[in-house]
């Protein structure tokens, strides 16, 4: 059953929690989100059936993004960056965009930090990914939930 | 267009890990939206950006939709001599952006 | 039923004892401290001039999330300097049938328009009317360079004003409310502020004099101030003109809006930068 965004909207504030609410960009009439599917088949692109761990990789993000147009977001990866150790790449996807793919980062030792920043769009509240591909093929994940909330004034 | 905002120090030390800050003014239309009249506005974006320093490359990305309007690409590099540093982004059309900045290294 | 209707309308406009008290909590304005580039000062919080209905004046700054206050930190990361440097552009630029630019008369701008920002609007006696930064340049346009009038945010209107203001970056906003009939637009201005209009029956008050602070829906309302305009919107990733933002504002109550730069706006505008007296001038500031 899909309750109307009124009655949605309405039980949000009743309830004193009329921040946080998903469909940050509804106006603009965005298609259906991705799917996991789409998620899963970026990653296996990206890091093939390699494990993933966790550590060394750092995703930063705002807790609660003012506005979903506009979102700061920062990676960095602990490595020397040697010609021997060093980060190849570093992909951003969002769970809940319509298509999954953000940005990816490529990394050379004459980066000499894997430290990178942007500023991204999501349509909703929902968990962004960071993927870290290092050179010795071990691959490292780290996940924020950033939550959208919907401005009581429009433009 | 506006030619691009970059920030790269003017001097560093041999060895140095500088920060790189760059920005341009582009709309990085998502192809997810439609116009008043309900047709959907097709997608013009940045594709890639990248960074290269005295030719050789140092760092990239490749960008989706889902990357803001006049996109903000912070990111390091190693230095070890003096040289140029040369960026480029490559529109959905096919147009390159283009632009260089100087760094001395003692 | 249409009791009922209305009070669903105002729960979705959060004007409600309900959603106040229980987001109040984490509502008031940050304590934080706005340096530009590590060394502009800009004031932020300031006591508010004599006959102010608030005690402090506050800067919109102050009630938006980390993130957002950080752009406003930096003059790179502050995206609304792309259309500051097409205004300097526009600024040196040759248009109109006397072969003139802005430079031509005004020279170097960070002189000729260092207290502009900070002192308009201004009483202008041909006109016999308050200017705006927007209207000077549409007057210089058709008296003085032969060029025609900017309609209303278009053309260069936005960055060419955000660049000027920008030459008062970090100055005190300060009204001369004594030349001509200055006093009188104001008053017309504040009647303007208080007056309750539209279905939701609000007022310039209502949000940002008795309940700033507090959220609206999701918006955390400001006092409302306007001295960091044109100001960049992530909303929409590009300036937005006080007039937009005052006509965005008064359709919110869902009310009929008056025209841009109006006798009516002209006059808020008058009343609003007042109410602001003393903070820094931000232009472009960075708001969500």
């Amino acid at each position: 059953m899909n309750p109307t965004r009124r009655q949605f909207l309405k039980q949000q504030l009743l309830t004193g929690s009329a921040i946080i609410a998903a469909g940050g960009l509804s106006t603009l009439g965005l298609p259906a989100f991705a799917s996991a599917e789409d998620v899963a088949q970026a990653l296996a692109e990206f890091v093939g059936d390699a494990q993933t761990q966790t550590g060394l990789l750092t995703l930063k993000t705002p807790e609660i993004a003012e506005n979903g147009n506009t979102v700061p977001i920062s990676i960095s990866v602990e490595s020397d960056m040697t010609e021997d150790a060093y980060v190849e790449s570093v992909m951003v996807l969002a769970e809940g965009n319509p298509s999954p793919k953000v940005i990816t980062f490529h990394f050379t030792p004459a980066s000499g930090q894997a430290v990178a920043s942007t500023r991204m769009r999501l349509a909703k509240t929902q968990n962004v990914i960071a993927v870290a591909k290092m050179s010795d093929g071990s691959v490292y994940t780290d996940t924020k939930n950033v939550k959208v909330t919907i401005g009581g004034c429009g433009g | 267009m506006s030619k691009p905002r970059i920030k790269v120090p003017k001097k560093a030390a041999a060895g140095d890990v500088i920060s790189i800050k760059t920005l341009v003014n582009h709309a990085m239309e998502s192809g997810q939206r439609k116009d008043k009249a309900g047709n959907v506005i097709p997608r013009k974006i940045l594709n890639k950006f990248a960074c290269e320093f005295n030719g050789n490359p140092v760092f990239s990305t490749d960008i989706d939709a889902a990357i803001s309007s006049n996109p903000f690409i912070q990111f390091s590099a190693r230095v070890a001599e003096s040289g140029t540093f040369k960026f480029t982004w490559t529109d959905d059309d096919g147009s390159v952006i283009e632009a260089e900045k100087p760094i001395e290294v003692s | 039923m249409m009791r009922t209707t209305i009070y669903n309308t105002l729960l979705v406009a959060g004007i409600t004892a309900v959603s106040l008290s229980t987001l109040s909590v984490s509502a008031a304005p940050v304590d934080d401290t706005l340096v530009i580039d590590g060394e502009i000062d800009i004031t932020t919080r300031t006591a508010a001039p004599e006959g102010h209905p608030l005690k402090e004046v506050i800067s919109g700054w102050h009630y938006r999330t980390p993130e957002t206050r950080e752009l406003e930190t930096d003059t790179f990361q502050n995206s609304g300097y792309l259309g500051i440097e097409q205004g300097e552009e526009i600024w040196n630029t040759v248009e109109g049938t006397e072969g003139k630019s802005c430079a031509s008369c005004h020279g170097d701008a960070s002189e000729s328009m260092a207290t502009v920002g900070a002192t308009f609007p201004k009483w202008h006696a041909k006109m016999n009317k308050p200017t705006n930064v927007e209207l000077q340049i549409n007057y210089c346009r058709t008296e003085n360079m032969g060029a025609e009038a900017y309609k209303f945010d278009k053309g260069g209107q936005k960055p060419l004003t955000a660049y000027i203001k920008n030459q008062s970056l970090g100055k005190p906003v300060e009204l001369d409310l004594t030349q001509g009939d200055m006093q009188a637009w104001f008053d017309k201005g504040k009647e303007t502020y208080y007056k309750r209009t539209g279905q939701l029956n609000l007022s310039c008050a209502s949000c940002h004099e008795k309940n700033n602070g507090n959220y609206i829906r999701a918006d955390h309302l400001s006092q409302g101030n306007v001295n960091g305009f044109p100001t960049y919107r992530l909303k929409q990733n590009k300036l937005i003109s006080i007039h937009n933002r005052f006509r965005g504002c008064i359709r919110d109550t869902r009310a009929e809006y008056p025209a841009a730069f109006s006798d009516e706006l002209m006059g808020l505008e008058v009343y609003v930068t007042w109410r602001g007296t003393g903070l820094s001038v931000e232009t472009p500031a960075v708001r969500q």
